[in-house]
């Protein structure tokens, strides 16, 4: 791309308003002064050369893509697929021209350039089961090309639910020993931005913070943006009233269903996930899962997959109680045995009666 | 452990231990008290109506007639009342424990809304911390408390308290207080069947042998 | 002098049972039973709450009958009941704890706490921890044939006064007799006109009855020391009489503790169902004026109030019957607050009344009663237990309340027309 953004924006037809404004949203949707929206707007407006934008180097690990798919295939050349032309996307498996040797080339040589300033985007979680031979790229496991990327990045996204948190790799039984990017690298800042995959508009604030402000926005403890994590779904449903007011779904396409009621007894984990789905919603603002008739998985969690089910209500078992029949029985018999214990005793003690007389009321 | 996991676990192993420690208890304690069994009374007996084992079981849930009790001891009746009735319609008639009990035994009912549980909640709450300041400060209360009596109003005030929090998501985000209050749960089921908390399936008994000596007798306690 | 604390735990592990063992895992420690027990409200002494009168109990049911109680006994984490502390304990186990049934009444939970007092008195007598008061009445019982030393002799002397005074003459040892009357021993030292006011009563209502030379003293002094062995050897001799004779109905006399030894633990403790019925005078009364029976003329003109003992009442089921009595016999019968079931006790009964050292908090929990009729102020006060008169008339005398007592079996039988002699 050349030119300053806001040029190539104007020739696919969006005008300097709507990037303004589009600035500010993305500023308000992040709890920014709407001095910050001007100042994204300025910043990546005036985006420079080629050259001298920032450079992102994005890394895939054990991912299935998704992640790539949710920024980048938008039903129209969207705001957030324009975020990659406000930096210079050094390396991009899925969206670069070159492969084989040219690509590996490419990632030293923007490594080498920019190193201590590169923003290091990580999607999928790193293997280190068989020392990490499960995903090996050029010859080299996703362990030892992460720890060094990580040494020359100023800051590391970690992308999705997978580099987040270990994603689905990592459920039950984790047969690959996959976990997260923040496991393995200690010393550098890490963001998390988790979903399965995460919401565009999200991938693109924190970007946009990034090369506003040269810093990452404030994150809670899971190292994930407040802005976009910082309140439950269940908190922002509009479905709520009826999980107040005690009006479920009870089964899909069942008539609470078809009312729009609550899915929490279909195992919604909207109370225990933070994320903006509800409120930003999917696909340009179209809909999202529970809008959908379906409930949340809970994506934007660790282990989610192992939360107990999706169709599991929170407030049920997450497994069924094994134990409890025997625990019972046991319970039962130990009662049982106590009683012909204590029948022993008494018995005993009523056999060793000695009859009171009246000499026997003195010691 | 993260808190998803940590939630997780409480939902699940957790669970699974603490009813399975509470049902052993339950029928462990129930067999040993019960099977001690009595003597049958030999002496001629009354029949008078309403003296019984039987009536004395349900009459004894309201103070005797006339005594002046409830004035003697208000705290005692009015705040046991109010905590006794305020968790059983938090336990009872929240709809997340309604779905819960569901799983576990398939029987459901209609709850109530949700706001009216949260003021319940406090209600109860209130009522619990009189409850304990009646205990510190009345005298024959205060001489008759062991750690037990302690302990077991802080395993069974936890569970409210930290179900009230994590719906108003105060102090911990709420997977962490969700966690938490499951936990305080099933420490509360862990240690019921061997604390006083018993009382919740030996007062029938109590009260029935209580009615059934007396109603022999034909003074209907 | 073999009475040893082994003897009293084995006892004790004897006479536990489901509901004691059902009581004491109730218990919420909420302290209503003190409200209710009058040496806690009258002294504010938190040790006299009834509950912890059963302390020593409860550690041998947890140590002896509990799975974690024999453990913790096992590895030495169980506090022992010690001799010391059954000592310590008698205070709390006879002198502050009539058996008078109000904490019974009131617990929440349902805890028949007299129930557990009673048996605890079983190991605190087997090991030697009785009051000396009651010990001295229960030695005079078996040995002597009453409680206060009372011989047939002196009981033949005083049927001889009664038959000179009324004309009516008192049979001894009649087999086949509908009724055999018993005295309690206040009644023939203290109360003779009882044996009079029987005598009338009978007469008038043509019943057959008789005193049994073997079995004339009805108090149960073994019942008050709570010694099931004690108490049988003296209920067997009442058990043996009536049987000798025949009766059809065993009276108890005007006596609280008596009445349930004989009507309610009678049988138990001879392990079969008697062949008699037993009736408490009162309740024989009541009868007699249902069947038209009791004839009485004039009405007594004081102001007059009841006090209901606590075995005749609460604990005996004997309720109605003697306000009916005093209706027939009295327009000026007011009742006291907290009359009838949930009446307070006198403070002397279950043996109390016999312990010398207990008569300072005796004479401090009869400021109760003293309230009762402070809010009634009648002239006299009728009841219907020797013992309970005698404390009375203690308390008022300490108090200096000028309201005499009478018993109201006498009462009933003066208002029996003269029919010559």
């Amino acid at each position: 791309m050349q030119g300053p953004l806001i040029d190539t924006l104007a020739r696919r037809g969006v005008t300097r308003r709507t990037f303004f404004k589009y600035c500010a949203t993305l500023a308000s949707l992040m709890a920014l002064p709407p001095s910050a929206g001007r100042a994204m707007a300025e910043a990546m407006a005036a985006a420079p050369a080629a050259s001298r934008r920032p450079s992102v180097i994005w890394l895939p690990f054990q991912e299935c893509t998704g992640c790539t798919e949710s920024i980048t295939r938008s039903h129209s050349p969207s705001i957030e697929g324009l975020i990659f032309d406000a930096v210079s996307l050094d390396y991009h498996e899925t969206l670069m021209a070159a492969a084989g040797h040219q690509a590996e080339e490419a990632l030293h040589h923007a490594m080498k350039e920019n190193e201590g300033k590169y923003l290091l985007i990580i999607d999928g979680s790193v293997p280190l089961g068989m020392d990490g031979a499960y995903s090996c790229i050029a010859g080299r496991t996703n362990l030892e090309a992460l720890k060094e990327a990580a040494k020359g990045a100023a800051a590391i996204v970690a992308m999705g639910s997978c580099a987040a948190f270990g994603g689905i790799p990592k459920a039950k039984p984790n047969p690959t020993g996959a976990v997260a990017v923040s496991d393995i690298i200690k010393d550098k800042p890490i963001i998390n931005i988790p979903g399965c995959p995460p919401i565009p508009v999200v991938i693109t604030g924190v970007l946009a913070h990034f090369l506003t402000f040269g810093s990452l926005p404030e994150m809670d403890k899971l190292g994930r943006p407040k802005a976009f994590y910082g309140e439950t779904i269940h908190d922002r449903c509009y479905r709520r009233p009826f999980y107040d007011q005690g009006k479920f779904a009870k089964s899909f396409d069942d008539e609470g269903a078809r009312r729009g009621w609550c899915l929490f007894e279909l195992g919604c984990k909207g109370p225990v996930t933070y994320n903006a789905c509800a409120t930003v919603k999917w696909n340009a603002g179209t809909s999202w899962p529970v809008e959908s008739g379906h409930g949340c998985l809970g994506c934007s969690e660790p282990d989610f997959w192992d939360a107990g089910g999706f169709y599991k209500a929170l407030s049920m078992p997450a497994n069924p109680l094994k134990m409890v029949g025997t625990a019972a029985a046991v319970g039962a018999a130990a009662g049982v045995a106590v009683s012909f214990a204590n029948r022993a005793k008494k018995s005993a003690a009523k056999t060793g009666h000695e009859t009171t007389t009246l000499a026997d009321l003195e010691k | 452990m993260n808190e998803m996991q940590f939630l997780t676990w409480v939902r699940g192993t957790g669970l699974n231990i603490a009813v399975s420690i509470f049902l052993l208890g339950v029928l462990w304690r129930l067999v040993e008290i019960y099977s001690l069994g009595r003597k049958k009374d030999l002496s001629a007996p009354r029949s008078v109506a309403g003296a019984s084992g039987w009536n004395t079981m349900f009459r004894r849930s309201v103070p005797p007639k006339g005594m002046g009790m409830v004035k003697k001891s208000p705290v005692s009746y009015i705040g046991g009342y109010v905590f006794h009735i305020g968790l059983a319609l938090i336990v009872f008639l929240f709809a997340p424990h309604i779905k819960l009990i569901e799983s576990l035994t398939g029987l459901s009912w209609p709850g109530l809304p949700s706001q009216v549980i949260d003021l319940v909640s406090v209600i109860t709450i209130g009522a619990m911390l009189v409850v304990l300041a009646d205990r510190i400060n009345k005298p024959v209360k205060r001489y008759l408390s062991t750690f037990e009596d302690w302990f077991t109003w802080l395993v069974t005030f936890l569970p409210v308290l930290t179900g009230w929090m994590a719906v108003q998501h105060l102090l911990l985000p709420y997977t962490t207080m969700l966690a938490l209050h499951i936990l305080s749960v099933e420490l509360l089921l862990i240690v019921l069947p061997f604390t006083k908390l018993f009382h919740a399936f030996t007062l029938w008994g109590s009260r029935y042998y209580n009615g059934a000596v007396n109603g022999h007798k034909g003074v209907a306690v | 002098m073999s009475a040893t604390l082994e003897k009293g735990i084995r006892v004790l592990k004897e006479v536990i049972d489901a509901p004691i063992a059902s009581y004491f895992n109730s218990c919420v420690h909420c302290g209503l039973c003190a409200e209710a027990c009058l040496f806690y409200t009258e002294t504010g002494d938190p040790k006299y709450t009834p509950i912890h009168k059963l302390e020593p109990l409860r550690r041998v049911y947890e140590q002896e009958y509990t799975l974690l109680g024999r453990l913790a006994k096992a590895v030495g984490l169980a506090k022992p009941v010690t001799d010391a502390e059954l000592h310590e304990w008698q205070e709390l186990v006879y002198n502050s704890c009539t058996l008078c049934g109000r904490c019974s009444v009131v617990c929440p939970v349902g805890n028949d706490i007299v129930y557990m007092v009673r048996k605890l008195r079983e190991g605190m007598s087997a090991s030697g921890n009785a009051p000396d008061g009651i010990k001295g009445a229960v030695n005079r019982t078996v040995t002597i044939g009453s409680p206060m030393g009372v011989k047939l002799p002196a009981v033949k002397a005083q049927m001889k006064h009664v038959e000179d005074d009324y004309g009516i003459p008192i049979p001894l040892d009649a087999e086949g007799a509908e009724y055999m009357v018993m005295l309690s021993s206040m009644e023939i030292i203290n109360f003779p006109e009882y044996l009079g006011a029987i005598a009338k009563i009978m007469h008038q209502a043509g019943k057959t009855w008789t005193l049994c030379s073997t079995a004339f003293e009805a108090t149960n002094a073994g019942m008050q020391i709570g010694n099931s062995d004690l108490a049988r050897l003296i209920v067997s001799r009442i058990v043996d009489g009536a049987e000798r004779l025949k009766v059809k109905t065993v009276i108890s006399p005007e006596c609280g503790h008596a009445y349930t030894a004989l009507r309610w633990e009678g049988a138990n403790l001879i392990g079969r169902p008697f062949t008699f019925q037993v009736k408490h005078i009162i309740e024989v009364l009541g009868e007699f004026q249902k069947a038209g029976l009791l004839k009485t003329e004039g009405f007594e003109t004081d102001r007059l109030t009841f006090h209901d003992p606590c075995q005749l009442a609460r604990r005996g089921g004997v309720i109605q019957q003697q306000r009916d009595l005093m209706n027939q016999v009295s327009k000026n019968f007011v009742e006291m607050p907290d009359a009838g079931f949930i009446n307070w006790c006198c403070g002397g009964g279950g043996g109390a009344s016999a312990i010398e050292e207990g008569e300072e908090l005796r004479l401090e929990a009869f400021k109760k009663k003293k309230s009762q009729l402070d809010a009634v102020k009648p002239d006299r006060l009728v009841t219907a237990c020797a013992n309970c008169r005698i404390v009375l008339e203690e308390g008022l005398e300490h108090y200096q309340m000028n309201i005499p007592v009478v018993g109201l079996t006498e009462m009933i039988a003066e208002h029996i027309p003269e029919k010559g002699a």
